[in-house]
């Protein structure tokens, strides 16, 4: 862990002018976050704590107010715009629906200038990857939500990013589907071991992917109040590790440091 | 095909209508004092078609209506050209929008019709003062629908493009354009119906050739079945274009889901 990290937030402050004269908003305050080379993150915290807007921040995609952003060791610039070694996940449907399954695989290469034919075989074989092998010519409307975020996630790694960004990328899922993809992800992880900053509100999901969970505070003025070791053994199997009692213990401890922040939300949430 | 025969029996009842009240002699004068008046301001079924039969036949409609098509068609391609390419930059270009906020919005509520003397003065009695006055009727449904459209463009979607490393110009030509297609698709039908508008109301006004140019000649002479038999070529050929973008729509757009389509997996 000496080694620079992948990706650091240091000292991130993000404030949004308020609208129509209200007071401006800090949604996040002083938070800094680092993941290692190879290293999977999951940041968990309350609803509405600005989760999503961190991981802008590490893509870049949004200019913090104060702090700095470095990738493996490079400040990120403002300026420059995005997070060039990062693939993003989103959480919300980011298919273009114009496009076919396997246009939506090779858009990121097709961007990139790789030749046509190339960026097809490439395509093909993340479509196997993802167990979408015959789907490509299917627009993402006729597909289920599943098979949405399986395509979303081949568009994603066919750039092969040194670091992965996933916004509650399941969170729309149900339960079962939820599980398989949480193992495929795991799986398609472990062959190269990228590193991954995952954010998400369910603890159980974070404590069965991740190498370390960070507990967010309640908004405004989000930072990181809490780090967990996950030292489960690997490979995992994220429906059976969860009746593990390893598992069970780690789960007391982080939401013993969760709860309080939960509630928290939850008082402002309902005064508001 | 129930459909389809209610909507046949309609027309014939129409016709049929037509025909009984027009007529003269066939039914006791209720409201005209003379027998050939209903005739006279309404024309007679028979007649119109026999009109426009000769047309055909004579081959004269084809001319006029060829050029009416064609001053349709040109309103509508300039118009759409300049709708997508204005509403585009303006979407894209904040500070541009906001100057030219109260001019679009000028433009657009001055009833244009009124332009088609003007166009005919710069442009002369032929096609391209028609086609002017039609560009100006195009442009503003076209550029209004690109407007809405890039605006509304899912900040995830582009977010999604910039991460996956689209430049500006890709995500124009990726994102922003496909997106807007689908609205600009939404307004076409309108569009054409306009641009049809535009080269028969200027056709009206001042040209030597067109079918609104027969038009006007047989109201000059009150022969109301040359212009009942002109109302109707119009009609049937404004559902003809009307077909036809209907057509280029379902072959452009299929990856839109339907209302009423079922998921096949």
């Amino acid at each position: 862990m000496t080694a620079t990290p992948a990706l650091a937030l240091e000292d991130i402050t993000c404030r949004f002018a308020g609208r129509d004269g209200d007071a401006a908003y800090t949604a996040v305050a002083n938070a800094t976050l680092r993941v290692a080379d190879g290293e999977f993150v999951s940041v968990v915290g309350p609803t509405g704590c600005g989760k999503s807007t961190l991981l802008n921040v590490a893509a870049g995609l949004l200019a913090p107010s104060s702090g700095v952003v470095s990738v493996f060791g490079k400040q990120l610039q403002a300026a420059e715009g995005i997070n060039r070694r990062a693939g993003y996940m989103f959480q919300a449907d980011a298919l273009m629906p114009w496009r076919t399954g396997i246009e939506n695989v090779v858009a990121g290469l097709e961007f990139r200038g790789v030749a046509r034919a190339e960026a097809r075989q490439q395509g093909d074989a993340w479509l196997r990857r993802v167990g979408l092998a015959g789907f490509g010519d299917r627009y993402p409307h006729q597909m289920s939500g599943g098979m949405r975020k399986r395509l979303a996630l081949a568009q994603t790694l066919i750039l092969r990013p040194d670091i992965l960004l996933m916004d509650e990328p399941f969170s729309a899922l149900d339960v079962q589907t939820r599980q398989l993809m949480e193992n495929e992800l795991l799986a398609l992880w472990a062959e190269d071991r990228k590193s991954v900053l995952f954010i998400t509100h369910d603890l159980e999901e974070a404590i069965a992917l991740s190498d370390r969970v960070v507990v967010l505070s309640a908004g405004p003025g989000t930072r990181p109040i809490g780090d967990f070791k996950i030292d489960l053994p690997r490979p995992r199997d994220v429906s059976e590790i969860r009746m593990t009692p390893a598992f069970l213990a780690l789960h007391r401890e982080i939401w013993g440091a969760m709860k309080e922040e939960v509630l928290k939300a939850y008082e402002r949430q309902k005064a508001a | 095909m129930r459909l389809r025969s209610l909507q046949i029996l309609i027309l014939v009842v129409l016709i049929a209508l037509w025909y009984l009240f027009t007529k003269p002699g066939l039914l006791p004068n209720f409201y005209f004092e003379q027998d050939n008046r209903a005739a006279f301001f309404f024309g007679e079924p028979q007649k119109v078609f026999h009109v426009i039969i000769d047309w055909f036949t004579s081959g004269e409609i084809f001319g006029h209506l060829g050029i009416t098509l064609l001053e349709t068609v040109l309103g509508f391609v300039i118009g759409s050209v300049f709708g997508l390419g204005i509403g585009l930059w303006l979407a894209l270009s904040r500070t541009a929008s906001m100057v030219m906020d109260p001019y679009i919005k000028g433009f657009n509520s001055m009833p244009r019709v009124v332009l088609a003397p003007i166009f005919a003065v710069w442009f002369g009695l032929g096609i391209w003062s028609k086609v002017a006055l039609g560009v100006t009727l195009v442009f503003f449904v076209v550029f209004f629908n690109v407007y809405q459209g890039v605006r509304e463009v899912s900040p995830t979607l582009i977010a999604n493009a910039r991460m996956l490393g689209a430049s500006s110009r890709q995500l124009l030509r990726s994102i922003y354009l496909p997106s807007a297609m689908s609205w600009v698709f939404a307004s076409l039908h309108n569009a054409v119906g306009l641009a049809f508008v535009g080269a028969v109301v200027g056709e009206y006004l001042g040209s030597s050739r067109g079918v609104g140019y027969l038009i006007l000649q047989a109201e000059g002479t009150f022969d109301v079945n040359t212009v009942f038999a002109g109302i109707l070529v119009l009609t049937a050929f404004a559902l003809v274009l009307d077909a036809v973008v209907g057509l280029v729509e379902a072959r452009l757009m299929t990856w839109q889901p339907r209302a009423s389509e079922t998921e096949k997996v």
